[in-house]
């Protein structure tokens, strides 16, 4: 957050730089079950992010110690390959890979039946191919229905998005520049009930800014929630009529 | 990273928080004694140690000139850093900070850089070459419990009493840190429906849920995190929010503003 847009104006005419309106999210096309060798798997555009999610297990702790009696543990690693953004990232995790994994982790754990798979671990991949503000949610919104897909029970699907702040005015899904230039950033991650399994934010927001920005990103979580349902839909209906012509 | 609690302690606390009460009779937004001793490192260019309750960390705030970040190459640069030693508590474990410490971190750091607390544009020595770099870094010396809170206290303590070691560098006569704003970090824990603000060590132990919300000294809000893996309403994070916000105030003019 910079806070410093460098003159440029975000929003003309309630229109913003890539004509989105304020409350608008960017295209979002969701693929289930992309990767072979996976339990579970998802790829995700969000506009121009780019994320690929798989899940493995139920399966065998390693290392040993780390296997809980009463439930599974679950996993997540964020993961941003090198290509993904402008200026080539030294590949590896760093604090901010950390951060986000242990987030997003906590985000989705909230609905995942662990009891039902002691001393066994869930692990969920995320690969941010490529970045353009916003890729903790877009990995969620893929680890979410590639956990579905993968057959983990869950007691519902996890959504995410995020809101912010340019020209002081409260947007949804906030794309690079104006996660870039803008005065505030809102992720959230919520279940189909309601209930917020993640929010962070950082910027520069009043208390009445902080609301509407939160109210936003539920209307868009809603919206995300959809099309995660339709793309699971879609993939298990296919495949049960490809089962009944055979 | 929550110790082990016994099921009778546990037992004891559940049924206090019904009654509305806590172990040690402080009301639910309530934040424990809080004490701040600055300049207790004199190598160190601004120190502090905070006790938060028992809790207690020593922060450290160290400068020396540097490159600037490319995208920023007029202004200082401000480094994180803490460290979970393990004289703290029987939960950290030698090594490599892991996430619980890089999220300690990183959240402290969002309150400092988000609040503009530190004029980072007054701290470029040479625009492109050479700028102040501010290390600050949090030790946790005693883990009773909320310090998340007790580090960011203790970040912006130091902070304000750092003097730019300007002179040691041949760069001129040392001055103050510019500071421009005191950012404040609130955490509240929930369990069973009920919010409690800075937990203690077993109160953390029985929460599966935190949101820490930073505010600046005009009263709007920088940061907010959520940690931990249970969830939380609506209400709760507008109440959390608006709790955290006012109880800042009373403690930034009572312990940093002059």
């Amino acid at each position: 957050m910079q806070g410093n847009n460098g003159n440029i104006t975000f929003i003309r005419d309630g229109v913003r730089l890539d004509g989105r309106r304020v409350d608008e999210l960017r295209p979002i096309k969701i693929e289930v079950g992309v990767l072979s060798r996976a339990d579970g798997s998802c790829y995700m555009e969000m506009g121009d992010n780019k994320v690929v999610a798989a899940v493995y297990g139920p399966r065998e702790v390693h290392p040993r110690h780390l296997q809980e009696v009463s439930r599974a543990i679950v996993r997540y690693r964020y993961n941003m390959a090198s290509f993904s953004v402008e200026e080539r990232r030294r590949p590896g995790p760093d604090r901010r890979s950390y951060e986000l994994s242990k987030v997003s982790r906590e985000a989705l754990e909230p609905v995942i039946l662990t009891s039902y798979f002691p001393r066994s671990v869930i692990d969920i991949f995320v690969e941010v191919l490529q970045a353009d503000a916003g890729t903790r949610t877009a990995g969620i919104n893929a680890a979410s229905v590639a956990l579905a897909d993968a057959g983990i029970p869950m007691k519902g699907l996890i959504t995410s998005c995020a809101a912010g702040k340019v020209d002081g005015q409260v947007v949804l899904d906030p794309m690079k520049e104006e996660d870039n230039f803008g005065q505030a950033d809102l992720p959230i991650a919520i279940t189909p009930w309601g209930d917020i399994t993640l929010i962070q934010m950082d910027g520069d927001l009043s208390r009445d800014e902080f609301r509407q920005a939160v109210e936003l990103a539920r209307i868009g979580c809603g919206k995300i929630y959809e099309i995660q349902r339709k793309a699971l839909l879609d993939r298990y209906c296919q495949m049960e009529s490809a089962a009944q012509e055979a | 990273m929550s110790s082990v609690i016994s099921e009778i302690r546990k037992d004891y606390l559940y049924n206090l928080m019904l009654r509305g009460q806590r172990a040690d009779g402080r009301a639910f937004d309530q934040p424990r004694e809080i004490s701040i001793k600055t300049g207790v490192i004199r190598k160190a260019e601004g120190s502090a140690l905070v006790t938060l309750g028992d809790t207690q960390v020593m922060v450290g705030v160290k400068m020396q000139p540097g490159e600037p970040f490319p995208d920023s190459l007029d202004r200082g640069v401000i480094v994180t850093n803490a460290e979970l030693v393990p004289l703290a508590s029987p939960m950290f474990e030698p090594g490599p900070p892991n996430e619980f410490g890089i999220e300690l971190a990183r959240v402290v750091d969002r309150g400092v850089r988000e609040s503009g607390a530190v004029d980072l544009a007054g701290l470029c020595i040479t625009p492109g070459e050479k700028v102040w770099i501010v290390f600050i870094d949090i030790h946790i010396l005693d883990d009773c419990g909320n310090i998340m809170d007790a580090s960011s206290l203790g970040a912006i303590a130091a902070l304000l009493t750092t003097t730019v070691p300007a002179k040691k560098f041949g760069l001129g006569e040392d001055y103050p840190l510019p500071i421009k704003d005191i950012p404040i970090a609130m955490t509240a824990v929930e369990f069973g429906g009920v919010v409690m603000f800075d937990a203690d060590v077993d109160e953390e132990a029985m929460a599966d849920t935190k949101l820490t919300v930073i505010s600046r000294a005009d009263g709007t809000i920088c940061g907010v995190q959520k940690s931990g893996t249970g969830v939380l309403s609506q209400e709760q994070i507008y109440r959390i929010v608006d709790i955290a916000c006012e109880n800042a105030k009373g403690i930034r003019e009572k312990f940093l503003e002059v």
